[in-house]
């Protein structure tokens, strides 16, 4: 009975840390997904990078649409200086077929990924950060093997229109880390494609 | 010549019917709080929503049909879209004429989103759908989909 209770409390506590996600500071966890040249991806597997960029992204969705070229952006400009972009799609395929990890690679192709683009199949990775919505931000920095969460949210503050952009939320966070600042605008928010979970 | 003249004025008549349904204002969000803050006894159901939002399409006609059964009370939906501005006559409009949405429409251009969203409300994490249902002060928000049990109950409490 006892063993009963702690194993309830237990599904409990897990279940609340999964539908909250998390918050600047904490610390987050490693995967390990499949990505879309079939080998899997780690972050572990990144010995000279100093963080990472990680997006919560999707094919089907037109706000994930508009920032590809940006994503790519993002990527040349910091993969040299240690944080690499890494994409992952959380999204059910069977709800949206154009999701699907033979649709990721040919998207990845088409445009010229220059970052891996991980599938998500058990959605596990997307609950844990509490990634709700494509895109979703998470700027992670490397603390020996630890991971920490930097900042969350939007990438920069115009979805629509790029040369309009003011604010570069993703850079100027990762700028802040790289010159050894505390992050100034460590969480926004944006409106996105909600992601379908199974 | 009259009969030209009737005719003429029919097509005009008709083209000005038209354009009035189709009519889809656009606006920052400065423009669309005041929608979301009226002062009257009417209940307001304002959902956000976008053409390429599946859950939010699926959901529709549960507004559609709550909206039709509810015509003699005192309900005003608003339709508020993010839809890209560049998509208005392109997918917004023809999507509206499609699903037969006669309720009214705005479509929400304002591309920073963070300088907003908690303006809506403190709980969105900004996933679409998302509905507001008030009365005055008496305010109910709900991200993601609703039923059409949810959303008809959500209304009748307020009316």
């Amino acid at each position: 009975m006892k063993k009963l209770i702690i194993t309830a409390f237990s599904l409990l506590l897990s279940l609340s840390v999964f539908s909250k996600g998390y918050s600047p500071g904490d610390k987050a966890i490693d995967f390990k997904l499949k990505n879309i040249d079939d080998k899997i991806v780690s972050l572990s597997n990144y010995d000279q990078a100093k963080g990472f960029i990680v997006i919560f992204t999707c094919n089907h969705c037109p706000y994930s649409v508009a920032y590809e070229d940006r994503i790519i952006a993002l990527d040349k400009k910091y993969k040299t200086k240690g944080y690499p972009v890494i994409a992952i799609s959380s999204n059910d395929a069977e709800a949206y077929p154009s999701d699907s990890f033979e649709k990721m690679k040919e998207r990845s192709a088409e445009k010229g990924f220059t970052f891996p683009y991980l599938y998500d199949e058990s959605q596990e990775i997307g609950k844990a950060y509490g990634a709700t919505r494509t895109p979703h931000a998470f700027v992670l920095q490397k603390k020996g093997s630890e991971l920490f969460v930097r900042y969350i949210g939007a990438i920069d503050d115009n979805t629509q229109n790029a040369s309009a952009v003011k604010e570069k939320h993703i850079e100027n966070a990762v700028n802040n880390l790289l010159e050894g600042k505390t992050v100034k605008v460590d969480f926004t928010k944006a409106i996105g494609c909600s992601i379908k979970w199974k | 010549m009259k009969k030209h003249y009737i005719f003429f004025l029919f097509i005009l008549f008709s083209l000005g019917n038209i354009t009035f349904a189709q009519e889809v204002k656009e606006l920052n969000f400065k423009e669309l709080k005041p929608y979301l803050n009226k002062n009257t006894d009417t209940v307001y159901v304002v959902n956000f929503w976008a053409t390429w939002c599946k859950p939010c399409i699926e959901e529709l006609p549960h507004f559609l049909q709550t909206a039709e059964e509810l015509k003699q009370e005192k309900v005003k939906f608003l339709f508020v879209s993010l839809d890209f501005a560049s998509h208005k006559t392109s997918r917004l409009i023809p999507f509206m004429k499609k699903h037969h949405v006669y309720e009214e429409v705005v479509l929400l251009n304002d591309p920073d989103g963070n300088s907003w969203i908690d303006l809506v409300n403190k709980d969105w994490s900004g996933g679409i759908p998302a509905t507001i249902i008030y009365k005055k002060e008496d305010r109910a928000f709900h991200e993601g989909q609703l039923s059409y049990d949810e959303l008809y109950t959500k209304i009748q409490s307020k009316l």
